[in-house]
């Protein structure tokens, strides 16, 4: 998530811009909408008025790449081929902590077909020691995970780099280790490092706080308060508190991490898997101490990211390093079990959490201590939720750190969210017993979010809400049916490093460029979509250039920032863009600027001095072959307001209490996202945060070996993953919710989208049905088996 | 994964007849590839028989039925006269894996694949399967393992053909160029861990299975097969059933409990047949079967659950043979 609200120093030196006041549509229709006015830059376009009034913004548009996309045209990284290719394999570590001794590359740098072998001297993505005497000298990075990527090998075949890379001898002097959090904690755990570390966040976030002290693997607590728990909990009529647990879950997206480096004397070309272009490049300048203009980064369409895939990693660094050494084009693509362990994961959670509230539901008091693994990274804080999405008189949250002898943490999806969700709505929606209220009635009491609170009214009136008995654990036989609904919330995070450029060419031709990456959330479609709307011709024939550092820089996909921080570039670009054309065609009409309009695809004199002509005609009398005009994200213009959204998830499941095992049925999604710019799209991101959360509830798990500290499950055969099957009926209710920030008035939706609060969800639900609550993931039939016969005693 | 060489064969003279020198058969290559891309298996050399006509089809006998090694799992389950009389094996069959697994994967290889235990999988365990001398499931991670009938190795059978072969008294007709033919039952197929652990099969490698013969069901044969999984898509069994029931009305005569994910080789269960012999098949007998289905379990540090779970599929999949419940929706597949 990256995080610029202030302007550059230069622009702020020069005299303030002009600004002019405009009235913006505010709230969601049908429920909330009002008019709020701001004071905007003067070069903004005019205001759009709500998505029923547009004609292709807003519109459930044909996904720009889709047909490309299902039918195997779309060219990945990993299709990437280039003339004399090599492939790379890497060696990684098979012990989780150990120095490494010796390296013996001579029998793998003879093997046939072999070009160049690498011994990484730097490893990236592990948490860095503060003080790094602490080691001593060391020859080679410490290997502090299994699967630790050690040396590479470039070969003519990726046969030949696979069995040559078998011949690379390591030599380990090993080291105590622990690869299970809980005994981490303890004062006699093996330290994973020998004093604090710390793991810096990507532009998806991620990473720990550096400022907190370590004790043993224990790295915090990093400490929020506001007002006085003891008192809150003292002023309560009810408290109730339970420990939660949340597994380790990977990434796993289809296309793994991976790039293809072409490294040439005058410029390095780097084919890279990423959710940012310019991240890579900047890394790759960095760490080859080159500038940044000779180094060019492609990403034409990108197979799956989820926060794991910012910068160039051991992969792109590996790879380019090999191309320099072997002057040839190097593919580095991760296979499955390097993907499951060296790239990532969304760390653990272990919180006790309470909470305390008057009669009323008004909340006196919240109290977090969480502890959670990002292996040999940080940043397994998990109290966003408990911070951010109700009102209490008092809150007190310790997050807590905790290394292990596993592969480092990264952003995923919401990082901390659904851990943190997990915990804080099940705990409301024992709140809610215990004061005997409703639950919708608890969270309108503590939850002042204007928007959520129309979602909860739409949860509300729906056929499935209404469906949900009351009365926990009321049916009869085996098979228990439940409803329960959770809440999530998400941030306002806008990228400033958002430019775009429109062309219009003579023959009236559109073009938009800009270096962003598609990572599947559809930008491109939408880039088309605001041009379609600016100049009234269909979306289909405007030209999108993205994935490409050639291009105006764009934003990173992290933290949900790309639409909502790169629309309003297009926008003004397109507007400014537009209003260049007509100054620059007024003459050859023999007419001013200001006499025309560009609408619905025609060029229109308002004083009548001629019949309206299209477009593209117009654009024949351009004074020269192209115009171009390149634009940056202009700040939000009420940067202080709207700074949270989210939404609200019911589940619908039935337990077989014979087998403990749960099926979602159906779920009801009502979330918004700003002004929805293709809501086909949006949709598409909350079906897909439903299964990805669905997923992590009841099924995937890094499983690692307490006693050799190797994961045993390191494929998608043994680490479960939703199916088909497991995808119930999804229902998403979008809610337009405008706010006034920007000349496209969009937000994000990656992050809010369904991952964050559907595992509470379907926890609530699973009370509703049986009247147990299972309180950690994933929820397999032996875990729903456990709580039903313990709990059910405690019933009985 | 290794480099190979492989011999692509289309008669059964000419595949017996490469099976030397440490060649491996591949039928569908399901199996055969996951092991040696997971390099836990390293043949020089593949025989194909893929491509070999006499070894497919599915044919009606006098005797009952004769079925080709390379049938695959989706021709089976969609075979009418299977599924009319033998719907024990077009479940097991119709229920394995995924439908792109089914349509490559030949009944032959699904007999013969080897155990999905994670250690054994691993090529960083080297277990006493690979001929080593630990097993690393006792100690370690072992929620999917057997809970019953180990003692060497706790990986559980992986097969859910054979829990329906079991079932209905099936045979196996192995041939080698050498030796000419021989006929197993499918019990006497498996080698138990406890006997040899790096074997999981009597197959000599000069053999190749070149008929599975069923035998015709005695009339008033009724048969089920469901499985359970953590997932319904794609998952290996936690728990399963095969179930044959014959009736003389209501009575139940003669019945067969099979059971895969229980231990290392698919079994009966003696003790829920005779639960079943002679009574009406209603909710209570069918219980007392899933109930006396575990006994003598043992089992390991993170698996009881299981003794939860077989009790439900073997009532509930007696119950569905017997007609006296729908197919359970919480079964896998």
């Amino acid at each position: 998530m990256t995080k610029e609200p202030i302007e550059d120093a230069i622009t702020a030196q020069v005299a303030a811009p002009a600004k002019k006041t405009v009235q913006m549509p505010v709230g969601v229709p049908g429920y909330t909408l009002a008019e709020e006015s701001r004071s905007v830059p003067a070069t903004e376009p005019p205001v759009w008025p709500t998505n029923k009034d547009l004609k292709y913004v807003g519109q459930s548009i044909e996904r720009y790449d889709g047909q490309l996309k299902a039918s195997g045209r779309a060219r990945y990284t990993s299709d990437i081929q280039l003339p004399g290719m090599l492939y790379a394999k890497f060696v990684n570590a098979t012990v989780p902590h150990a120095k490494i001794v010796s390296i013996d590359t001579a029998a793998a740098e003879k093997y046939p077909g072999v070009k160049g072998v690498h011994v990484i001297q730097h490893v990236l993505g592990n948490a860095e020691l503060r003080n790094p005497a602490l080691e001593g000298q060391v020859k080679y990075p410490v290997v502090r995970y299994a699967g630790q990527p050690i040396a590479a090998v470039a070969a003519t075949t990726p046969y030949a780099a696979e069995e040559a890379a078998a011949l690379i001898k390591v030599k380990y002097q090993a080291m105590p280790f622990v690869v299970d959090d809980v005994e981490a904690r303890h004062p006699d755990a093996p330290n994973v490092f020998p004093g604090a570390a710390d793991e810096a966040g990507s532009a998806g976030g991620g990473g720990g706080p550096n400022d907190v002290k370590q004790t043993g693997n224990v790295h915090g607590p990093s400490v929020h308060k506001h007002g006085d728990t003891e008192q809150g909990f003292k002023d309560a009529d009810a408290v109730v508190e339970a420990h939660y647990v949340t597994q380790v879950q990977t990434h796993s997206a289809l296309e793994t991490h991976g790039v293809v480096a072409d490294w040439k004397p005058d410029l390095l070309t780097v084919y890279a898997s990423t959710q940012g272009t310019s991240g890579v490049r900047e890394e790759l300048a960095g760490f080859f101490k080159i500038p940044l203009t000779k180094v060019r980064v492609i990403t034409e369409y990108m197979g799956g990211g989820f926060g794991a895939k910012f910068g160039a990693g051991n992969p792109g660094v590996v790879a380019a390093a090999l191309s320099k050494k072997t002057g040839a084009p190097v593919r580095l693509m991760l296979d499955r079990s390097e993907e499951h362990l060296s790239v990532g994961n969304r760390p653990s959670s272990d919180q006790v959490l309470r909470i305390g509230a008057k009669k009323d539901g008004t909340l006196t008091a919240i109290h977090l201590l969480a502890y959670g693994t990002a292996g040999c990274g940080t940043g397994a804080g998990c109290a966003g939720p408990a911070q951010n999405l109700y009102q209490t008189a008092s809150l007190h949250t310790e997050e807590n750190d905790v290394f292990i002898n596993a592969g480092p943490g990264a952003a995923m999806r919401a990082p901390g969210h659904p851990q943190g969700a997990f915990a804080l709505e099940q705990t409301m929606d024992e709140l809610a017993v215990k004061l005997s209220m409703d639950p919708i009635d608890l969270r309108d009491k503590a939850d002042s979010h204007p928007v959520r609170r129309v979602e909860r009214q739409i949860v509300r009136e729906s056929d499935l809400w209404k469906s949900r008995n009351p009365v926990a654990g009321s049916d009869k036989g085996p098979v228990k049916r439940g409803v329960g609904l959770a809440q999530s919330v998400w941030y306002r995070f806008v990228s400033m490093g958002s430019n775009a450029e429109v062309r219009i060419h003579k023959d009236g031709s559109l073009e938009v460029l800009s270096a962003v990456q598609d990572i599947g959330s559809g930008v491109r479609t939408v880039m088309a979509q605001i041009l379609a709307e600016q100049f009234g011709v269909p979306p289909s024939q405007i030209s999108v250039k993205v994935g490409d550092t050639t291009y105006p820089e764009g934003p990173q996909s992290g933290g949900s920032v790309t639409t909502l921080s790169l629309t309003p570039a297009v926008r003004d670009a397109a507007w400014q863009a537009s209003q260049k054309f007509l100054a620059d065609i007024a003459p050859a009409f023999g007419t001013t600027a200001d006499d025309l309009v560009l609408i619905d695809g025609e060029v229109r004199s308002q004083s009548g001095k001629f019949t309206p002509i299209s477009f593209k005609r117009a654009a024949s009398k351009m004074s020269s072959s192209q115009i171009a005009v390149h634009a940056k994200r202009v700040p939000d213009y009420d940067p202080k307001k709207y700074l949270t959204y989210g939404g609200v998830d019911v589940a619908e499941v039935e337990v077989d209490t014979e087998l403990g095992r749960i099926h979602v049925r159906r779920v009801l999604s009502v979330h918004d996202c700003g002004r929805p710019m293709n809501p086909a799209q949006t949709i598409s991101q909350i079906n897909g945060g439903i299964i990805q959360g669905i997923s992590f509830t009841l099924f995937e798990n890094r499983l690692l070996d307490p006693k050799y500290g190797l994961m045993v499950n390191p494929d998608l055969e043994q680490y479960k993953i939703a199916g088909s099957r497991e995808i119930p009926e999804i229902d998403v209710r979008l809610v337009e919710a405008y706010i006034g920030q920007s000349s496209t008035d969009a937000s994000g939706i990656g992050e809010a989208a369904g991952v964050v609060s559907i595992g509470a969800a379907i926890a609530n639900a699973v009370y509703n049905a049986t009247g147990v609550r299972v309180r950690s993931t994933p929820m397999t039939p032996a875990v729903v088996l456990a709580a039903l016969r313990t709990q059910g005693k405690e019933m009985a | 994964m290794n480099g190979f060489s492989i011999a692509d064969c289309t008669t059964v003279n000419a595949a017996l007849s490469q099976l030397k020198d440490g060649a491996v058969v591949k039928a569908g290559g399901v199996d055969l590839l996951d092991r040696m891309k997971d390099g836990i298996q390293q043949p020089d050399r593949l025989v194909n028989i893929r491509n070999v006509a006499e070894l497919r089809g599915i044919r009606e006998t006098d005797q009952g039925l004769t079925i080709g090694p390379l049938a695959t799992l989706a021709e089976i389950s969609d075979h009418p006269h299977i599924r009319e009389h033998y719907q024990i094996l077009a479940d097991a069959c119709g229920h394995a894996a995924t439908p792109h697994i089914r349509n490559m994967a030949t009944v032959g290889g699904n007999l013969l694949q080897h155990v999905q235990c994670w250690y054994y999988r691993s090529s960083d365990f080297q277990c006493i399967r690979h001929g080593k001398d630990l097993c690393f499931a006792f100690e370690g991670l072992n929620q999917y393992h057997a809970i019953m009938e180990y003692s060497t190795c706790p990986s559980v059978a992986p097969s859910s053909a054979a829990v329906a072969l079991l079932g209905l008294g099936a045979s196996v007709e192995l041939t080698s160029a050498k030796r000419g033919k021989r006929t197993l039952g499918i019990r006497d197929l498996y080698i138990v861990p406890d006997a040899n652990p790096t074997k999981f099969t009597v197959i000599e490698p000069d053999e190749l299975i070149t008929a599975i013969l069923i035998p015709k069901p005695a009339p008033g044969t009724r048969s089920a097969y469901q499985k359970y999984g953590e997932k319904e898509s794609f998952d290996w069994a936690i728990a399963d059933a095969g179930v044959v029931l014959e009736m003389d009305g209501d009575i139940c005569k003669r019945a067969v409990i099979t059971m895969g994910a229980a231990s290392p080789v698919v079994r009966r269960s003696s003790q829920a047949e005779a639960a079943l012999v002679g009574k009406p098949i209603n909710e209570e007998t069918a219980r007392a079967a899933g109930k006396v289905s575990v006994e003598g379990a043992t089992p390991l540090s993170q698996n009881a659950y299981k003794l939860d779970l077989f009790p439900v599929a073997v009532y509930r999949t007696v119950l569905l043979a017997a007609g006296k419940m729908d197919r359970d929706p919480s079964a896998a597949g």
